[in-house]
């Protein structure tokens, strides 16, 4: 038994009325319009004050001035912060619904693990050093433990129960890999401890570039699998006869899980908080239909990362937090109100 | 009261109880200076050569009983977390106490260059304050068990967070230092470790026995508890009291030992196939597991070059995986 209190089975096979949908669908405008503020002030505000007029010049007139720079250095990361926060909520939104289990998130199915593992092994055996030749190591790492956690969990049988505890059996094992190369090896140590926290400030447009395609891939099978997952919802037997294809939609909703988490981890580390958090607060105001879920957590996730990568950047000015931490420091509070406000039975 | 008496599970107990001897057994003999298991036993009962004794009684023998003791205790407390909060995934890992205990450590190692007494105190009072935080902030007219979880994994997250910034603000002694004691290790374990912890184990352990057929109530669901005439507030504050000093304790003795509240009450759920918390079972996995996992650290790389959490993690997880697999076949899961 995994789950206390399942997702409520959502009522969802009749159209909801159409002044509640009215309302959702402009709260997602709402929450886009929040989204673009953020992104804004994420290039406007840093180490170097610029003005919104200097801003405007870097971001239309690119003509190479330090102003410029500063904001094409700014924009990538901006960039780069969108697309992470987009796929951390999403992933963590789908392996909710997957698992049944509000506490799922991509670093229990041992992703976040399989990352780490290999770029410490890239980092002593292979002698890597630069971040962006970590990426492809981080995003093979998560999708070997990915697919391996899927298949260990049984694959076409697979149930919840087993896909987290081999998430957890395999986190084990390679954490325990992890911590022996870092109290060996001094400089892994040096290297992971400032990977391992996560953090945007490395951003470049090669990192954009890398993971970019997996991503977008990502996001789009993710989005499309909103229908299957909340038949789903309801239970096994129900969602098969509703001609739902259960192993199917499992498969799928692993790999998009995956992919999307795997990337957003080889582009900056380990954000943890981010996908567990986002899909929770997003729920209590559209209720249980991925279909609303889905797209809100897309828009909800970017702003609570670049919004702390924004706060990050003022606290500690002309130094910086790193956003992991910000996240974590920022939404631990958030989602402990929330916790506590919702009566349990919506848990 | 009738008292069910379950073979199987009686005999998991002692058989498990029977390797946790023999691994200890083992395991002082191993070292530097090896000493056959025969010998072993004639210097623990009292008839060894003097150096013998010494090596055996003053070295390594508290080393084992630490080992045991901290297996034991969170085995014990991380059947108590899973149980009450219904989840096998809310261990005190998950909910953030190894997390607190870890930066009460820190704040030592990282901002005072503390000695080890100071980096134990500092766990232990990281521990509890944080045991006690996530049961305030869960507390609305009684804890709920999943409220329970996702409280804690809320602090856990932000502690996790200090944890991390704490780390890149140390220089890279500190920091080893601090990663050495965050994967949890048993060198250099003496009996000043082992009469707290014992103390503690003797005092709670009856009281969490005591109370384990509320506890199994409990697993009903607290209506049906209550029916049955179980104080559910007061039982589950109890337990949960007994599990957060029982893991404190543990931590601030040997370091977040990583996975063995995880892996020990599944291990343990899965050997006896009986239903309910299992807490005999889960202790005395718990001690197996982290003295075996000693032994095979030490044989593997050599006496005291990696901690025993490393080995933990991936004896635990590999355990884990391989259940998974034989239990599939059997057609259980």
């Amino acid at each position: 038994m995994l789950v206390d209190s399942p997702p409520e089975p959502s009522a969802e096979t009749a159209p909801a009325p159409p002044t509640r949908r009215a309302i959702r669908a402009a709260g997602l405008f709402v929450s886009l319009a929040v989204l673009v503020l953020v992104a804004l002030a994420s290039i406007a505000i840093g180490a170097k004050e610029l003005s919104l007029e200097q801003v405007w010049h870097g971001l239309f007139e690119d003509s190479g001035t330090y102003g410029d720079v500063v904001v094409g250095e700014r924009l990538s990361r901006t960039v780069l912060g969108l697309l992470v926060g987009a796929a951390l909520g999403l992933s963590g939104a789908v392996l909710q619904a997957l698992t049944r289990n509000p506490l799922a998130d991509p670093g229990l199915l041992g992703i976040n693990a399989g990352a780490s593992a290999a770029v410490v092994t890239a980092i002593t055996f292979f002698g890597v050093t630069s971040l962006s030749g970590y990426v492809w190591f981080a995003f093979a790492g998560a999708a070997v433990v990915g697919a391996l956690v899927y298949f260990l969990g049984g694959s076409r049988g697979a149930t919840p129960v087993r896909l987290a505890l081999a998430g957890t059996a395999i986190s084990a094992a390679l954490y325990g890999y992890l911590q022996a190369v870092m109290i060996t090896d001094e400089a892994a140590l040096s290297k992971m401890r400032f990977w391992t926290v996560g953090s945007l400030a490395s951003a470049t447009n090669t990192t954009i570039e890398q993971v970019l395609p997996f991503l977008a891939v990502g996001t789009v099978l993710a989005l499309a699998l909103a229908r299957p997952l909340n038949a789903m919802a309801m239970g096994d037997d129900t969602a098969r006869a509703l001609g739902a294809h259960l192993n199917r939609t499992r498969g799928l909703s692993m790999a998009a899980a995956t992919v999307l988490c795997g990337a957003a981890t080889a582009a900056c580390g380990p954000i943890v908080f981010v996908g567990l958090m986002v899909p929770h607060v997003v729920r209590s105001f559209t209720g249980p239909d991925l279909r609303w879920i889905l797209p809100y957590a897309t828009v909800l996730s970017p702003v609570l990362l670049l919004g702390a990568d924004v706060l990050g950047r003022m606290v500690a000015r002309p130094a910086e937090l790193q956003v992991g931490i910000v996240t974590a420091i920022l939404g631990g509070p958030v989602f402990i109100f929330l916790v506590r406000r919702r009566r349990t039975a919506q848990l | 009261m009738s008292v069910r008496f379950d073979v199987r599970a009686f005999t998991v107990v002692v058989l498990l109880l029977v390797a946790a001897l023999a691994a200890s057994v083992v395991l002082i003999g191993t070292g530097d200076f090896p000493i056959p298991a025969a010998d072993v036993i004639r210097t623990l009962l009292g008839n060894g050569d003097a150096g013998q004794e010494f090596i055996v009684n003053e070295l390594r023998l508290p080393r084992v009983l630490v080992g045991l003791l901290v297996g034991a205790s969170l085995g014990l407390g991380g059947a108590l977390f899973q149980t009450i909060s219904r989840n096998p995934l809310g261990s005190p890992d998950v909910l953030g106490l190894g997390q607190g205990s870890t930066a009460g450590a820190l704040v030592m190692i990282v901002l005072f260059s503390g000695s080890a007494t100071q980096v134990a105190v500092g766990a232990l009072v990281g521990g509890l304050v944080t045991g006690l935080a996530i049961y305030v902030l869960a507390w609305k007219r009684g804890v709920h068990g999943y409220r329970l979880v996702l409280v804690g994994i809320g602090v856990s997250a932000i502690v996790t967070a200090v944890n991390g910034y704490l780390i890149t603000k140390a220089d890279l002694v500190d920091a080893a230092r601090a990663v050495v004691w965050m994967t949890g290790s048993l060198n250099g374990r003496d009996w000043d470790q082992v009469w707290p912890l014992l103390g503690l184990c003797a005092v709670l352990v009856p009281l969490v026995l005591g109370n384990a057929r509320g506890l199994r109530m409990l697993e009903m669901g607290d209506d049906v508890a209550y029916a049955l005439g179980v104080r559910v507030e007061r039982t589950r504050l109890l337990l949960l009291v007994a599990a957060v000093l029982l893991t404190a304790a543990a931590t601030a003795a040997a370091g977040p030992v990583g996975f063995v509240a995880l892996t020990a009450p599944q291990l343990a759920r899965r050997l006896t196939r009986s239903p309910g918390p299992n807490l005999v079972p889960a202790m005395c996995m718990g001690a197996t597991l982290l003295v075996v996992a000693d032994w095979a650290s030490q044989r593997a790389f050599g006496a005291d070059q990696l901690p025993v959490g490393v080995v933990t993690g991936v004896l635990g997880g590999v355990y884990l995986l391989w259940l998974l697999v034989t239990e599939r076949k059997a057609g259980r899961i």
